[in-house]
C-alpha cells in the first residue's frame, strides 16, 4: 500500500509506539483487501459500536485503556450504540443480578473511558445515530469510520456517505489516526450492484421481513432494488426513512449487507439509475411468496414453542420520532377496537434518548403512557444477552434482534394485535 | 488427503480437527453468549446455523466461507484470542470480510503469543471437500492439508 510521508512517519513511530501500532493495524486491514492507499476521515463525528461494558469483554476495555494512557485521542467526537441496562425496563430480581453483578459490572468504567474518547454528549448511546435529533449525520460523500452494521448500511445508502462495514476497535483506530484503507464501498467500483431485485408483491413489504430476505439471499454483496418505489414513494420523507432504517438493518444483520439502492429514491440510485448495476449481476425476485417462505423458515426456539409471551420489544434499530407518534396511534385505536385500555404483553419501545426527549414534549407521550406501554433507551440486544432471557417468551418485530436472540418475530401487524387483543 | 492453496491474511501453522459451516458464520451469534458465560469450548449458539449450534469451536480448524452480521464481529473475535478461546485457524472459500479480517488483524497486532493462522481464498471446492471431523494442517505458506 502507498503512504504518504505522513503515514508512512505515523507507521514508523513519530507519533509514538501506541500511534504506529494503529496505523500497522490499519495498514495490515487494508492490506486484506487490496487496498492502495488511505484516505481521510472526513465526518465530523464517528460512531462506535461497543456501548457496553460486559465484564467478559474486558480485552476491549484493556485496549481502550492503552489508547487512553498513551494519550492518542481522535479529533472528531462520536455517539454510541445504547446502554444495555435501564430499570424501567421489566426485569425480574434474577435478571436484575444478573445484569448489575455478573455482566454489566463495568458500564460506568467503559463510560468514562469512552467520555475520555472524546463522547459526544452524556445522552449519545442509540445505534440510530443519524436521526436529526441525535445529530450526527454525515453528509453525502463524507468518509466515514462508522462501525454499526445497521447505522453503516444506513450512511451509505440512505444519506450517500461513504464507509465499510468496520469492526468494533477499528471505528475509533480509524478515528484517532484520521485515516482508513481506501477499499470496498469506499470506492464507487465498490458501490456498484450486483444483484438486481424485482420486487413483485401485492402489498407494501414488511420493511424487515423484505430486509432479511434480501440479505439472507445476497450476503455481502450490493443489491439495487427495482419496484419498492410502488410502495414507500419516491422522496426521502420521515416515512420512507424509517422504513429504510428498518430494511437496512434486517439486511445487515440477516446477511452483511453494507450498501443497498432503491430506484428512484436512494441518493446514487436517483443520480445514477441503472448505470449502477454491474455487467452479470444475479436476479431475486421478491412475491409475497416468497417473503412468506422466509418468515416460515425462521427457526422457532423458544422452549414452549405455544408459551405466551412475557414482553415484546420493538426499535431494534432505536425508533424514530414519527414511529413512536404512529405506534401511539396504532396501539390506541388497536386496544379501543378489543375493548382493552392497556397492552396485554408488557411491551417495550426503544428510542434514542435524545428522540425521548422530544418525543416527552408532545402530547403523544401522556398518550403512549396511558396505554402501559414503557419507552427505554436501551439495546434490547444487550437485555436479552443472557441465559435468562433465552427462557423468556419475547416478541419483536425486528429481524436483528430474533436472529441474535431467542426473541420470536412477527411483522407490526401481527404484534399490534398481540399487544393489543392478546394471542401470538 | 487433499492439499489446498490459499491466501495468508494472518500467519501461523497448526494441526486441527475441522468444524465446518457451508453458510455464512455469523461471530457474533455463535460466540457471545459461550464467551460471557465461561464456556470454555466456545461453543456455537446460533440458532440459525444448523451446522454449527452446539459445536465447539475453542482449538478447532473453523472451515467457513465469510463471516456475516453485527459490526461487532471483530472485537468478539479479537475478544476470543485475548482470553485464548479462538479456534485454532479460520479457513475461507471465499475472500474474508470486512469484520473476520478486523477481528485477525486486530489480535495480531495487538495480543501477544497469539497463533491463530487465517486463510482465505481456498475455493469453493475446499469448502465442498472438507467435513467436520477431518484433521486440518495449515502451513506457512498458506496450504491447507485435509485428511
Amino acid at each position: 500500500m502507498y503512504l504518504n510521508e505522513e503515514q508512512q512517519a505515523i507507521l514508523n513511530g513519530s507519533q509514538g509506539e501506541t500511534m504506529a501500532k494503529i496505523m500497522k493495524t490499519m495498514v495490515m486491514f487494508g492490506d486484506a483487501f487490496g487496498a492502495e492507499k488511505m484516505v481521510p476521515v472526513t465526518s465530523k463525528h464517528n460512531h462506535l459500536v461497543t456501548s457496553f461494558g460486559l465484564k467478559v469483554m474486558s480485552p476491549v476495555y484493556d485496549l481502550m485503556q492503552q489508547l487512553l494512557d498513551a494519550g492518542v485521542k481522535s479529533s472528531q467526537t462520536f455517539s454510541v450504540d445504547p446502554r444495555p441496562v435501564d430499570k424501567n425496563v421489566p426485569a425480574n430480581f434474577l435478571q436484575k443480578l444478573v445484569f448489575n453483578k455478573l455482566m454489566y459490572t463495568k458500564q460506568n468504567f467503559y463510560e468514562e473511558q469512552l467520555h475520555k474518547l472524546g463522547l459526544m454528549s452524556d445522552d449519545a448511546f442509540t445505534c440510530a445515530c443519524y436521526l436529526d435529533q441525535v445529530g450526527n449525520v454525515p453528509k453525502k460523500g463524507d468518509v466515514l469510520s462508522w462501525a454499526e452494521s445497521s447505522a453503516v448500511v444506513y450512511a451509505n445508502s440512505v444519506l450517500g456517505a461513504r464507509c465499510n462495514r468496520n469492526s468494533g476497535i477499528m471505528d475509533i483506530m480509524g478515528s484517532i489516526v484520521g485515516y482508513v484503507p481506501y477499499f470496498g464501498l469506499l470506492t464507487d467500483e465498490g458501490r456498484r450492484a450486483t444483484w438486481i431485485i424485482k420486487i413483485e408483491t401485492t402489498k407494501k413489504p414488511e420493511a424487515q421481513l423484505l430486509g432479511s430476505a434480501i440479505g439472507m439471499k445476497v450476503m455481502e454483496d450490493v443489491p439495487y432494488i427495482v419496484g419498492l418505489d410502488k410502495w414507500i414513494g419516491s422522496e426521502l420523507d420521515d416515512s420512507a426513512c424509517t422504513y429504510l432504517k428498518d430494511f437496512g438493518a434486517a439486511t445487515a444483520s440477516n446477511g452483511a449487507v453494507g450498501l443497498y439502492h432503491i430506484e428512484n429514491l436512494t441518493p446514487e440510485a436517483k443520480e445514477q439509475g441503472k448505470s449502477l448495476i454491474a455487467e452479470g449481476a444475479k436476479e431475486y425476485v421478491i412475491t409475497d411468496a416468497e417473503l412468506e417462505r422466509v418468515k416460515a423458515n425462521y427457526p422457532v426456539v423458544w422452549k414452549n414453542p405455544d408459551a405466551t409471551p412475557k414482553l415484546c420489544f420493538m426499535g431494534c434499530p432505536h425508533m424514530s420520532l414519527q414511529q413512536l407518534k404512529d405506534w401511539t396511534d396504532k396501539v390506541e385505536a388497536g386496544l379501543k377496537a378489543a375493548g382493552n385500555k392497556t397492552v396485554l404483553i408488557p411491551t417495550v419501545f426503544t428510542a434514542a434518548p435524545k428522540v425521548l426527549e422530544e418525543f416527552n414534549k408532545t402530547e403523544y407521550a401522556a398518550r403512549l403512557k396511558a396505554t402501559g406501554v414503557i419507552t427505554s433507551y436501551i439495546c434490547p440486544l444487550m437485555y436479552m444477552n443472557n441465559p435468562l432471557c433465552k427462557k423468556m417468551p419475547v416478541i419483536t418485530s425486528s429481524n436483528k434482534l430474533r436472529t441474535y436472540t431467542t426473541a420470536r418475530y412477527y411483522t407490526d401487524d401481527e404484534i399490534l394485535t398481540a399487544i393489543t387483543k392478546g394471542g401470538k | 488427503m487433499r492439499e489446498f492453496k490459499g491466501r495468508v491474511v494472518t500467519p501461523g501453522t497448526t494441526t486441527a480437527e475441522a468444524v465446518v459451516t457451508t453458510q455464512g458464520f455469523n461471530t457474533l451469534a455463535s460466540m457471545q453468549m459461550a464467551l460471557q458465560f465461561g464456556d470454555k469450548e466456545t461453543k456455537c449458539g446460533d440458532q440459525n446455523n444448523p451446522e454449527l449450534n452446539g459445536k465447539p469451536l475453542c482449538g478447532k480448524a473453523l472451515c467457513l466461507p465469510q463471516t456475516i452480521g453485527s459490526t461487532t464481529g471483530g472485537l468478539v473475535l479479537y475478544c476470543a484470542c485475548s482470553m485464548k478461546r479462538q479456534p485454532a485457524c479460520m479457513l475461507f472459500s471465499e475472500h474474508i470480510d470486512s469484520l473476520a479480517a478486523a477481528g485477525a488483524v486486530l489480535a495480531s497486532v495487538w495480543v501477544e503469543d497469539i497463533n491463530m493462522p487465517v486463510i482465505d481464498c481456498l475455493g469453493e471446492e475446499f469448502l465442498s471437500y472438507v467435513k467436520d471431523g477431518m484433521t486440518i494442517t495449515v502451513k506457512e505458506d498458506g496450504v491447507v492439508v485435509v485428511d
